[in-house]
């Protein structure tokens, strides 16, 4: 009897690439796509790495599909604009052994910095879609997605979106398929895309998505259920199952290829029902081309573009129910916040004291930007800080920086802060970027990368030296300092400011969530010293609680002990004791 | 029928060891499972829930207002926040804790009063100090495991298959003081 497991759609699909025979799978971490690569390393036939940013993972895969093998890259959706490069031009040089892109959507925002839709990517790059419901289409998907994408001689996108990835799921596993490996055949006209080439490959990709979207309409992966005719539903993805929670009853065309759409199958279903919804979150793709073949339909009128979905959604405004349902009133948010002993906030306690701006990056130090730290000015994508402020400086001059810094943590420097930072040698800046290395990628789940000295796998590697790496573009002023060390962090941040010359503040303290790490002390009041000036509340530790009566007190089970709330008491009201734990 | 379960907290608190000992529980019994969870930024000490829902068979992966027949909460505030998922009849369980998000700690706002009073007023309520036995058993890392417990009274599965569940889904060197943790909070009552 074959087993089942309940598995997380990340890792229902890490299971699909395995049972589908593949051999590499490159990544970089990035909410909600994460989990992929941290499961796949349960297969030991497939090598699996961590990549310093999407573009790179990208290409490994494309390398491993030329040489003959099935492989993958994953992503969440904005890394996918990091691929885009290579994932638009291996559209048309197409694959040897199967390729697979996934990516991760983000509706709803829950972890992101946008909420593009996948799929005006791949339309762009006219790379053929599929998109599973739940954790078992999942991995059937990406098994499919392989074959797919070896028959029609093209990369395949399996799109998921946070609530599948992070959603688990009853699977029913297989074997993995012994996949022998392709033949490598030198194919200048096929992998060399320079325009003689590209010219006649543009002319087969047409080819292949006109095939594929007449192909397809057979396929069981588009699934039409009738029943009652009187509505019908066009959906895809998790959309589906709020469709079946709410409307048993309707008839549904549930796509599971959403680019290119299946022209002929959806023509047919139109035709059969009298109300026909398009239901698909983000952006209308799927409404904007049926209604484009003259087909009358309801789609964004009613639904969102922003958001997720729910089975609410379609109670109130297809079944026209009154939910009127209360929420209790005043409700104090509660945003993410620096964890207790977080060094970031050390580092932001200096910055707000100095009154610096800080062009920002992506990371757990966005968190920066929000009350009581007050110091982020800008986020825009990964490795953005350190070029916006370049381009301040351009705009405005020197003196027009000197009350500002960029900050970036150290797996985003990887990423790609170290191209904006030969950019600054270049074009000669006098800036001050602040690497704020705390030895992991920490937002994602603690992922390493190429400065922390092991690899995806759980191997010893060698960890690239960000001092050295700095050093060796030929600039002078490169510190690293202690992020706790606040007296040498105000010096050294003052004097750099106002150099007129590039410098590099590297400040090194380890996430306070790494595995294994040990915090020996926590801090204590001192009863009767505090003067409730609330010095130590002011950089928004969650350890710190005040008082009725306007004393501090501290939550000795969150306390890491990090001493920041007891080096900012003038009164010496907080002390730092050892704990036997 | 299907039934919905939530588990409401903030980021830290486990709420996904919680999910995962429910969902393998759901599993073995030979459910439909479906749990959705939260990762990522939202988990750095932010308002976190987990949706679990099981039956025949099973088609959205969330909880939607109004029809939940369990939820445990974590903390007092986040029971507040969610307590209108709660369906009529249903049982709402809170960890007497209180954590003040950022916005109370800076005084932007305050953190409300009296709130496991005022829920008891409209809804179900069974409200358990897990934190302050789980200091008493030894470790108060286990509170979460303590409210499972207490949740678990309501659910109609035996104090063996939980037991079962928690030994295969915890870390071996913490079976023995998870499972301590769930029959304090199993053979607890409400106004001891």
């Amino acid at each position: 009897m074959s087993e089942t497991k309940i598995m997380l759609g990340n890792e229902a699909i890490s299971r699909g690439a395995y049972e589908a025979g593949v051999k590499v799978s490159a990544a970089y971490p990035g909410t909600p796509s994460t989990e992929i690569s941290e499961t796949i390393i349960q297969y030991p036939e497939i090598y699996a790495e961590w990549s310093p940013n999407e573009k790179v993972a990208m290409e490994v895969a494309i390398g491993a599909s030329i040489s003959g093998v099935r492989a993958m890259a994953s992503m969440k959706h904005v890394g996918v604009n990091v691929a885009s490069d290579p994932l638009f031009t291996i559209s048309y040089a197409g694959v040897n052994g199967g390729l697979v892109l996934v990516a991760a959507d983000d509706p709803g925002l829950y972890s992101s910095q946008n909420e593009q839709d996948t799929r005006l990517v791949a339309r762009a790059a006219m790379v053929p879609v599929l998109e599973p419901s739940d954790s078992q289409e999942a991995k059937d998907f990406v098994k499919i997605a392989f074959d797919l994408s070896e028959q029609y001689d093209t990369p395949v996108i399996v799109r998921t979106t946070t609530r599948l990835s992070h959603s688990q799921g009853p699977v029913v596993l297989e074997e993995r398929l012994n996949i022998e490996d392709k033949v490598y055949e030198r194919n200048i006209s096929k992998f060399v895309m320079m325009p003689g080439n590209a010219k006649v490959r543009h002319l087969y990709v047409e080819k292949r998505m006109k095939e594929m979207a007449n192909d397809l309409c057979n396929s069981p992966i588009n699934k039409v259920e009738y029943q009652d005719k009187k509505i019908g539903f066009i959906t895809c993805g998790i959309a589906y199952q709020y469709v079946k929670e709410v409307c048993p009853n309707a008839s549904v065309l549930k796509l599971g290829m959403v680019n290119p759409l299946p022209r002929k199958l959806i023509e047919e279903f139109a035709k059969e029902v009298e109300t026909l919804y398009i239901f698909e979150e983000l952006e209308p793709v799927i409404e904007e081309q049926v209604k484009s073949w003259g087909i009358a339909a309801i789609g964004k009128e009613i639904f969102t573009i922003q958001g997720e979905y729910s089975a609410n959604m379609l109670r109130e405004r297809v079944l026209k129910e009154d939910l009127s349902l209360e929420k209790a009133k005043d409700v104090p948010a509660r945003p993410p916040i620096l964890c207790p002993g977080c060094p970031h906030r050390s580092v932001y306690s200096v910055l707000k004291k100095l009154k610096i701006h800080g062009a920002g990056d992506i990371g757990c130090y966005t968190l920066g930007a929000v009350a009581p730290l007050n110091v982020v000015d800008t986020t825009v994508c990964m490795g953005a800080s350190i070029s916006t402020l370049h381009g301040m400086e351009k705009a405005k001059g020197k003196d027009y920086i000197k009350d500002w810094v960029a900050v970036i943590g150290d797996s985003t420097f990887m990423h790609t802060g170290i191209n904006s930072l030969m950019n600054m040698v270049y074009n000669k800046s006098s800036a001050t970027v602040m690497i704020l290395d705390n030895s992991t990628t920490g937002m994602t789940g603690h992922q390493d990368h190429a400065a922390t000295g092991k690899t995806l796998m759980g191997e010893d590697a060698p960890a690239i030296n960000i001092f050295q790496l700095c050093k060796s573009l030929g600039i002078e002023h490169v510190y690293e300092v202690n992020a706790f060390d606040l007296v040498a962090l105000e010096k050294m941040i003052k004097e750099e400011v106002n150099r007129d010359a590039l410098s590099v503040i590297i400040t090194k303290s380890p996430c306070v969530l790494i595995k294994g790490l040990k915090f020996p002390n926590k801090c204590i009041t001192i009863p009767g010293k505090c003067v409730k000036c609330g010095a130590c509340l002011k950089p928004g530790c969650p350890a710190l609680t005040k008082n009725e009566d306007g004393t501090v007190s501290i939550n000795e089970i969150m306390c890491n002990g990090c001493g920041l709330c007891m080096d900012l008491c003038k009164f010496g009201a907080i002390e730092k004791v050892g704990t036997n734990s | 029928m299907t039934k919905n379960i939530m588990i409401v907290g903030v980021g830290g608190q486990g709420t996904l060891l919680t999910s995962r000992i429910l969902g393998g529980l759901l599993m073995d019994a030979g459910y439909d499972v479906k749990l959705s969870e939260v990762h990522g930024m939202a988990q750095r000490g932010g308002s976190v829930v987990t949706f679990v829902r099981y039956g025949e068979k099973v088609y959205e992966p969330i909880v939607e207002e109004g029809q939940a027949d369990v939820i445990i909460a974590f903390e007092r505030l986040e029971a507040l926040r969610y307590a209108h998922f709660l369906k009529k009849g249903g049982k709402l369980i809170v960890n007497d804790q209180r954590i003040d998000p950022i916005t109370v700690v800076i005084g932007a706002t305050k953190y409300p009063e009296a709130i496991i009073e005022g829920l008891k007023e409209e809804m179900d309520v069974h409200a358990v100090d897990g934190m302050k036995k789980a200091i008493e058993i030894g470790n108060s890392k286990v509170f979460n495991i303590v409210v499972l417990g207490v949740a678990a009274k309501y659910m109609e599965f035996s104090k063996e298959d939980w037991i079962k569940v928690i030994e295969k889904t915890v870390p071996p060197k913490t079976v023995e003081m998870n499972c301590k943790a769930f029959l304090t909070g199993y053979e607890s009552s409400e106004n001891e």
